[in-house]
């Protein structure tokens, strides 16, 4: 399960490597690089262990991009009314919790087709946003907390402890996911209802009870992605995801439905996202930068191509359980 | 002994079928009793009702003296009864303990873990390892399912029950996928199991394992109860016909073969299994008209690999497949059933028929393009019909409906449609993969004749079979094949069942001979 395996291992060392390196060379724009990496790094994350949690226990969910806009949405205009962060914050889980339940009903209790409940959702997500939304609005920011000593650290300062709080939150989830998925007895029944559900079902699991459980909590985690989007632009525009959501469904492909491997993956699109960012900001190439801007999206399609053979999905995955 | 369970009157119906119909079956402890019947007699029906997946219609069940409430099989394995299912229910990319585990899981009290349910997996595997020593069935705990053979993986199942603390084992077509040295451990082990008091229900098809090792037999018959017997009282023919309801043939009749010129050539023959590795490694032999060349082996030493090739499932890597002497390697499946070869897949629901389509459509899956069941690419529904409605009246498909999904048949029947199908086209050669894996006694005689039959007709039969018997009884030639290569070609009928044993165990011919 968790054995050494030396090729992330020496993809790790080599990233080490060359950020040392570029840290000497640059200090400051390295640094500025790879804390925007890390920022960017989040929602990807987020979304993608949305996409893990579902699909590990048998249901796709391809609504991560319509999730996350409903909780951004949501988040931003009750914060926006209330005045209170936290409360919008609160709301914008609510709302992706709802969403995770309305995909739980359609695919696991009316049994419809996975693909176009998520489609539906996305779907309805853009048209609803887009239609209330209201100009001229702003919200109290997401607290951002840096943390004394540890953030003047060179490098890893501001990589890792220089953040708004989702993207800390970003990172004990993943621990979180990690942990839970392979050490509790929850974990265990969410990988056995998403390989052979009725295996779990004839030793006295529910299968339905648990996915309906995933499903939400799987919702939620897309909230949290959402709100990490309200973190990063401080006020909700519309289809603000641009895309984030399905890039997330790469990101968990890339790293074979597994947290870490989600996480790795995440942290590389962001790092593209990050220099990306730094060369806009520089002006330093003359290269256009929607050509960079495009970078995320190309990858997602070489890596939906290249990791889609490789990565072995659930093997009850988009299937409704009919019972043993 | 004392009386463990008692049914009384179970019914059960699906839509217009009804699987059972008023069943009553008895059991005490430390007792093997044989649940026989023909395919869809209601078998299966009958134990999922026992262990909570299916709710009866009407009857009662009675286990150790209480009326029995079983809602689910949660219910069922907390009062000690434990299934083993007639398809696995094992979740392959997990491990035999997590297996064994799942739904019982080992989760220490107190501490934070124990909120979130962290498991302790050390000593779950150390549980498992002192459940195989108690009872005899070795497994390595941290091996991963599906890296098992299907042997090791059936004493997963039956750990998972006995885990439970399962007083009472159903066990549904244990021995269907097990080879003959698999299922005799299989056999002492449920007979030591009764020793220490444990109450069985085993279904088979294989009435040799009856004898061997049930103290009763209950016998269904449409839904219905037949009748029990005790085995002591019971010989093989008279299981037979008490499942039937008419006297069988257990033994083929055929007469001597009159071999013509070859319909299949196989050169060196090399072919990859789906890992990658050599399954096949240079097999050669002829089939040639009027005669049946049986394939025996212990499944997984390349049989499947090579009926792919055959077939054009499976691209072949060198060597050469000839059909009467025209190079058809590497052809795709359309050619070769263009060119005649009929084939009756190893498994059955993934490669012989559409599950959601109806028996009718089925029927012709391989001939729905051509006159007379398409007119300028449009399907012809009434000459389809037409046809299937034949067919299954032939060759004795129940229920008798065309238009129900082929999903909802049992797996005998299932197999039925396949065989109509593939022996009704005009062909050259029948390529038959474990023709009758899981099917009642009667249709075995009736799928053995039909390919006697198609040999008589001077027709060239492959015949890949993991059961000895059906080898022995059908096979002009025997080609036992070990590891991806044919170690010996004998004459039908001057083989033993000794010689072909040792040599699929890969004992050399010398040996055999010698024994
Ligand atoms: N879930 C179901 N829905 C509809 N019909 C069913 C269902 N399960 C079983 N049947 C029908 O009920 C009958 C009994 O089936 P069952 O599976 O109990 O047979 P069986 O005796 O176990 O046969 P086999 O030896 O082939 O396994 C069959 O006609 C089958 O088609
Ligand atoms: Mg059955």
């Amino acid at each position: 399960m968790s054995t050494i395996k030396p090729i992330p291992l020496v993809l790790a060392g080599l990233s080490l490597l060359a950020a040392i390196l570029l840290y000497a060379w640059d200090g400051q724009q390295t640094e500025a690089v790879v804390s925007r990496a890390v920022v960017e790094a989040g929602p990807l994350l987020l979304g993608a262990l949305c996409g893990l949690l579902c699909e590990r226990s048998g249901v796709i969910n391809i609504g991560i991009e319509g999730t996350m806009l409903m909780s951004a949405f949501a988040g931003f205009f009750i914060a926006s009314y209330s005045g209170v962060i936290w409360i919008g914050m609160l709301g914008g889980l609510a709302m992706s919790a709802v969403v995770g339940l309305f995909l739980a009903w359609t695919s696991v209790t009316l049994k419809q087709d996975q693909i176009i409940a998520g489609t539906i959702i996305n779907i309805f997500a853009l048209g609803f946003t887009s239609f209330y939304y209201v100009q001229g609005r702003t919200m109290p920011g997401v607290p951002r907390v840096a943390i004394p000593v540890l953030k003047d650290l060179p490098f890893v300062g501001p990589m890792l402890f220089d953040h708004g709080i989702l993207t800390y939150s970003a990172m004990f989830i993943v621990v979180a996911v990690h942990l839970m998925l392979y050490r509790t007895r929850w974990g265990l029944r969410t990988r056995a209802i998403g390989e052979h559900p009725s295996a779990a079902d004839t030793v006295g699991v529910n299968v339905i009870t648990l996915r309906y459980r995933n499903v939400i909590l799987g919702g939620l985690l897309a909230g949290v992605a959402g709100l990490h989007l309200l973190q990063s632009a401080s006020s909700f525009q519309r289809g603000m995801t641009n895309g984030k959501g399905f890039i997330a469904l790469a990101v968990m492909l890339f790293g074979r439905y597994r947290p870490f491997g989600a996480m790795g993956a995440a942290l590389l699109f962001g790092l593209l996202g990050g220099i990306q960012a730094q060369l806009q900001f520089k002006q330093a190439l003359d290269i256009p930068p929607q050509f960079f801007g495009m970078i995320p999206y190309l990858l997602t399609i070489i890596v939906l191509a290249a990791a889609g053979l490789a990565a072995r999905p659930p093997a009850a995955a988009g299937t409704p359980y009919e019972g043993a | 002994m004392s009386r463990l369970l008692e049914m009384k009157g179970l019914t059960k119906r699906f839509g217009p079928v009804l699987a059972c119909d008023n069943v009553d079956l008895k059991l005490d402890a430390g007792e093997i009793v044989g649940l026989l019947g023909e395919n869809g007699a209601g078998k299966s029906t009958l134990v999922k009702m026992l262990f909570g997946i299916y709710e009866p219609d009407a009857g009662e069940i009675y286990f150790d003296g209480q009326l029995a409430d079983i809602e689910g099989p949660g219910d069922a394995i907390a009062q000690g009864i434990g299934m083993v299912h007639q398809h696995f229910q094992l979740v392959p990319p997990l491990t035999v303990a997590e297996n064994i585990m799942l739904g019982a899981e080992v989760v220490p009290e107190g501490g934070p873990g124990s909120v979130v349910g962290v498991m302790n997996m050390a000593a779950a595997e150390e549980r498992v390892l002192e459940l195989s020593k108690r009872f005899g069935l070795k497994v390595d705990p941290s091996a991963v399912v599906e890296d098992l053979p299907v042997g090791v993986q059936q004493r997963v199942e039956i750990l998972k029950a006995l885990n439970r603390g399962a007083r009472l084992l159903i066990l549904d077509e244990p021995t269907a996928v097990l080879t003959p040295k698999e299922t005799d451990e299989l056999l002492k082990v449920m007979r030591s199991l009764a020793d220490t008091g444990v109450g069985i229900i085993f279904i088979t098809h294989k009435l040799r394992e009856v004898l061997a090792v049930t103290d009763r037999v209950t016998v269904l018959r449409n839904g219905k109860y037949i009748g029990s017997a005790e085995t002591a009282e019971s010989t093989q023919q008279s299981l037979a016909e008490m499942m039937v309801g008419r006297s069988v043939v257990l033994r083929v009749e055929k007469g001597t073969a009159h071999p013509g010129s070859s319909v299949l050539e196989v050169r060196d023959l090399r072919v990859r299994d789906d890992r990658g590795s050599a399954a096949v490694q240079g097999m050669s032999f002829d089939v040639r008209e009027g005669e049946i060349l049986g394939i025996a082996g212990v499944e997984g030493n390349g049989q499947r690999e090579l009926v792919e090739a055959i077939t054009g499932i499976r691209h072949s890597e060198s060597g050469a497949i000839l059909f009467g002497g025209i190079d058809m390697t590497n052809a795709t499946p359309r050619e070769v059933s263009e060119w005649g070869v009929a084939h009756i897949p190893e498994n059955r629901e993934k490669d012989g028929l559409v599950d959601n389509y109806s028996v009718a459509d089925n029927m012709v899956l391989n001939t729905y393009f051509k006159e007379p069941f398409a007119s300028r690419g449009i399907r012809v529904v009434d000459a389809i019909r037409k046809w299937a409605s034949k067919l299954i009246e032939k060759f004795d498909v129940r229920p008798r409906t065309i238009t129900s999904p082929v999903k909802s048949l049992s797996g005998g029947n299932k197999q039925k449609v396949i065989v109509a199908r593939e022996l009704s086209a005009e062909n050259k050669l029948i390529v038959a993969s474990q023709p009758t894996r899981g099917v009642d006694v009667g249709s075995i005689e009736f799928i053995h004749n039909q390919l006697v039959h198609q040999r008589d007709k001077g027709r060239a039969v492959l015949l890949v079979s993991a059961e000895l018997d059906e080898i022995l009884s059908l096979s002009d030639r025997v080609a036992v094949v070990y590891e991806g290569r044919v170690v010996a070609e004998l004459d039908g009928a001057t083989a033993t069942r000794e010689e072909i044993g040792l040599l699929m165990a890969g004992g050399s011919a010398s040996e055999a001979a010698v024994s």
